[in-house]
């Protein structure tokens, strides 16, 4: 065996498309190329296709977990699907097309490193594609493959492919999003996706898992602002370890070095890393996204919410918030309206003063004069909270740069805030 | 590797770490649930990573059916006593003898089933606000839909139609009293990068995964080991096998696979080539389509 395991990486995504785009397939044809479904697996999707009387194994069934969805044939919730070559491991963010789609698409859009949107190659871009582009640059997703799916059913025309492929360059520049990719595929004869196409000799480029193999992910961390929100405080009560007083935590941002003068937030205080350790292994440095445990020089106090930082790059200390929100709560968004907000490692709560406008996702037009703000809404609003908060903008640091909003009555999470 | 990159085995390490110091910055009477399996002994060296030099923070407590494999329960108490930890063991057959539940009868019979009332009346007892557990996402369709934090109503259900949204590294733990939570760690865990961990950071595990000579007997296509408490019909001939477990669970409803994989590297070649899940022979998920999410509903890991 070879330790090519200890040279894997990890890359997160998400696929987005509408009803009829293939997306189940195309996923299921992922799955099933890369050998990563099993025979029990597909004996069991086998019996369930036949038993609903279709003709082919229906791949969308791999991804239908709960009962419901079998029932009425339709994906209710994000599901999470793994797969790895030997070069990476993929977490796939499946969301579902029609039900709840903004709520859904968000939730696994926050933590992919690239979006999979397919576009039918018969009807080009259409409301759906938008939508799905603007979730996608607005959660800050690194990278963007559009999927020109369907090539079987235009012939496999490159004229088709490059008039998609125009359309949607004009209409991304009006996105964030920098690296965006072009491929022509069909999900259901699996041309392009894991194997190259004989069909499309036109094309040049990679195949869709070579794409996903070899897309440099290692600069998506934000490696230059450090941020280490103290998460819990380690106090061993043991003999051997009397003075230890270790912070725990995920590092946000930035790397840190042993003797790196920080300061803190919010009590100001400066002193130098100690050391930085996981377990009993002691690190000469750490960074994002590692978990760990810092000791500094001075005995100072320090507990859960702050923030440890470098004396010459902090953060923003704001206690007057403006963001875009995705709301989520079956309860409209209340003007005036308080909330428990948790940012980082931070809780505290919040009075929304003012809803600035909303966007039509679709159109991406903002409306000033129509402010209810309905589950799966997104619209730009401005809070006060109780103490200040630690914050970088969302575009900069998605770590520190993001909080969800709480309903105090249910306890529910009703919505997203991306800080700008 | 690039200096600031980590690999698939450290993200994942780091993400379950967080959420293991979220668990116990949220919670005021956390629980990890030991099964004595491969995936509760990772979560257990997770915690120790997550709270050293101190110890973790939390009990471990093994909701034992009485019906475990004998390895099994010599590995736990040594592994308890290496790391200093605290162990609670609730019992099915106390279950059973209170009256509580009914041991199910027959030649498939089974106690898996009846651990959910034995796991939700010492949540209840001990009055544990989260119960940490191993599981994870790619091992069932059912599991593929669960949250990292997994709300529980008063009598400890789950509704997976109505599940918080979870976002980012942002995990909303509030809960209104008598209500508890589930917690799962590795949740994007897979059974591969589970044995990869394993052989990276050199973790101690019982040794019925290794390959060994075991009396056994077939039925519906699974090996099953026999031991005092597994039924056989006349015609299931027992004989001596080479075998492993892939998972261990209840002996009655745990199945073997035939193996000579006796150390870590061969175990990884096994599971790389292998084409069925670790699921696949487990006797109790065949019952039905959707018996992971009807156990899950009423309460189970």
């Amino acid at each position: 065996m070879s330790d090519q395991y200890l040279n894997m990486d990890l890359l997160r995504f998400t696929t987005a498309g509408s009803v009829d785009d293939g997306k189940s397939t195309l996923i299921g044809r992922l799955l099933y190329d890369s050998k990563s479904i099993f025979e029990d697996q597909m004996e069991a999707i086998e019996i369930a296709s036949s038993n609903k009387g279709e003709e082919k194994v229906n791949l969308a069934l791999l991804t239908d977990g709960l009962r419901a969805e079998r029932e009425q044939g339709i994906t209710i919730d994000v599901a999470y699907r793994y797969f790895a070559t030997p070069k990476r491991k993929f977490i796939i963010a499946d969301t579902p097309g029609h039900v709840q789609y903004t709520r859904n698409m968000v939730t696994g859009a926050s933590t992919a490193n690239l979006a999979i949107i397919l576009v039918d190659a018969r009807k080009g871009i259409v409301e759906q594609t938008k939508r799905h582009s603007f979730i996608a640059s607005l959660l800050g997703i690194p990278h963007i493959i559009y999927c020109i799916n369907k090539m079987d059913l235009v012939n496999h025309e490159e004229e088709v492919f490059e008039k998609t492929k125009k359309e949607l360059v004009d209409f991304s520049s009006k996105l964030t999003t920098k690296d965006i990719r072009f491929l022509p595929i069909s999900a259901l004869n699996g041309d392009n996706v894991v194997n190259r196409s004989k069909n499309m000799n036109w094309y040049e480029g990679s195949t869709l898992l070579h794409t996903l193999e070899n897309i440099h992910i290692a600069s998506d961390q934000n490696l230059i602002d450090c941020r280490f929100p103290v998460q819990h405080v380690i106090r061993p009560q043991k003999e051997e370890f009397h003075d230890f007083r270790g912070y725990a935590g995920r590092i946000a941002g930035g790397v840190f070095k042993k003797n790196d003068e920080v300061v803190l937030l919010p009590s100001g205080f400066q002193s130098r890393i100690k050391s930085i350790q996981i377990f009993d292994n002691e690190l000469e440095e750490a960074f994002a996204p590692m978990s760990v445990t810092m000791t500094l020089e001075d005995d100072l106090d320090v507990s859960r919410g702050d923030m440890i930082v470098r004396v010459k790059n902090q953060p923003e200390i704001l206690q007057d918030i403006e963001m875009m929100v995705c709301w989520m709560g079956e309860k409209p968004l209340l003007s005036r309206g308080k909330y428990t907000i948790k940012h980082t490692t931070n809780e505290v709560r919040c009075i929304v003063k003012e809803i600035l406008y909303k966007v039509d996702i679709n159109s991406l037009h903002r409306d000033t004069e129509d402010k209810s703000i309905n589950c799966n809404d997104i619209a730009r609003i401005a809070v006060r909270v109780t103490k200040p908060l630690f914050v970088d903008k969302y575009n900069i640091n998605r770590t520190t740069g993001s909080l969800i909003i709480i309903d105090e009555s249910t306890n529910n999470t009703v919505g997203s805030g991306m800080i700008i | 590797m690039n200096r600031y990159h980590l690999t698939h085995l450290k993200e994942l390490e780091a993400e379950s770490i967080f959420i293991i110091r979220e668990v116990v910055a949220q919670f005021e009477n956390p629980v990890l649930l030991f099964s004595g399996g491969k995936d509760s002994i990772v979560c257990h060296h997770l915690a120790r990573k997550a709270f050293y030099p101190a110890n973790v923070p939390f009990p471990l407590m093994h909701i034992d059916t009485g019906h475990n494999f004998e390895e099994l329960y010599k590995f736990r108490d040594e592994l308890v006593k290496e790391t200093n930890a605290r162990l609670i063991i609730a019992s099915v057959q106390k279950s059973i003898d209170d009256g509580k539940v009914k041991e199910e009868k027959g030649i498939n019979s089974s106690r898996n089933k009846l651990q959910t009332t034995t796991l939700l009346d010492a949540i209840e007892h001990h009055q544990f606000d989260c119960a940490m557990g191993g599981a994870r996402r790619d091992e069932e369709k059912a599991r593929a839909k669960e949250r990292f934090f997994s709300h529980r109503d008063d009598f400890g259900q789950w509704d997976p139609k109505n599940q918080r949204p979870e976002l980012w590294n942002l995990f909303n733990g509030k809960k209104s009293f008598g209500e508890h939570f589930r917690a799962f760690p590795i949740s994007n865990w897979t059974e591969m990068d589970i044995w990869q961990y394993i052989l990276q950071e050199k973790i101690k595990i019982p040794s019925l995964y290794f390959s060994h000579q075991r009396d056994c007997f077939i039925r519906n296509g699974v090996v099953m080991a026999k031991t005092s408490f597994t039924l056989t019909k006349p015609e299931e001939e027992i004989t001596k096998m080479q075998v492993r477990f892939r998972t261990i669970g209840d002996a009655t409803c745990t199945g073997a696979t035939i193996s000579n994989a006796d150390n870590l590297e061969k175990i990884i070649d096994e599971v790389s080539s292998s084409r069925i899940t670790e699921r696949g022979g487990r006797a109790d998920d065949k019952r039905s389509e959707a018996a992971m999410e009807d156990r899950k509903k009423e309460g189970y890991f």
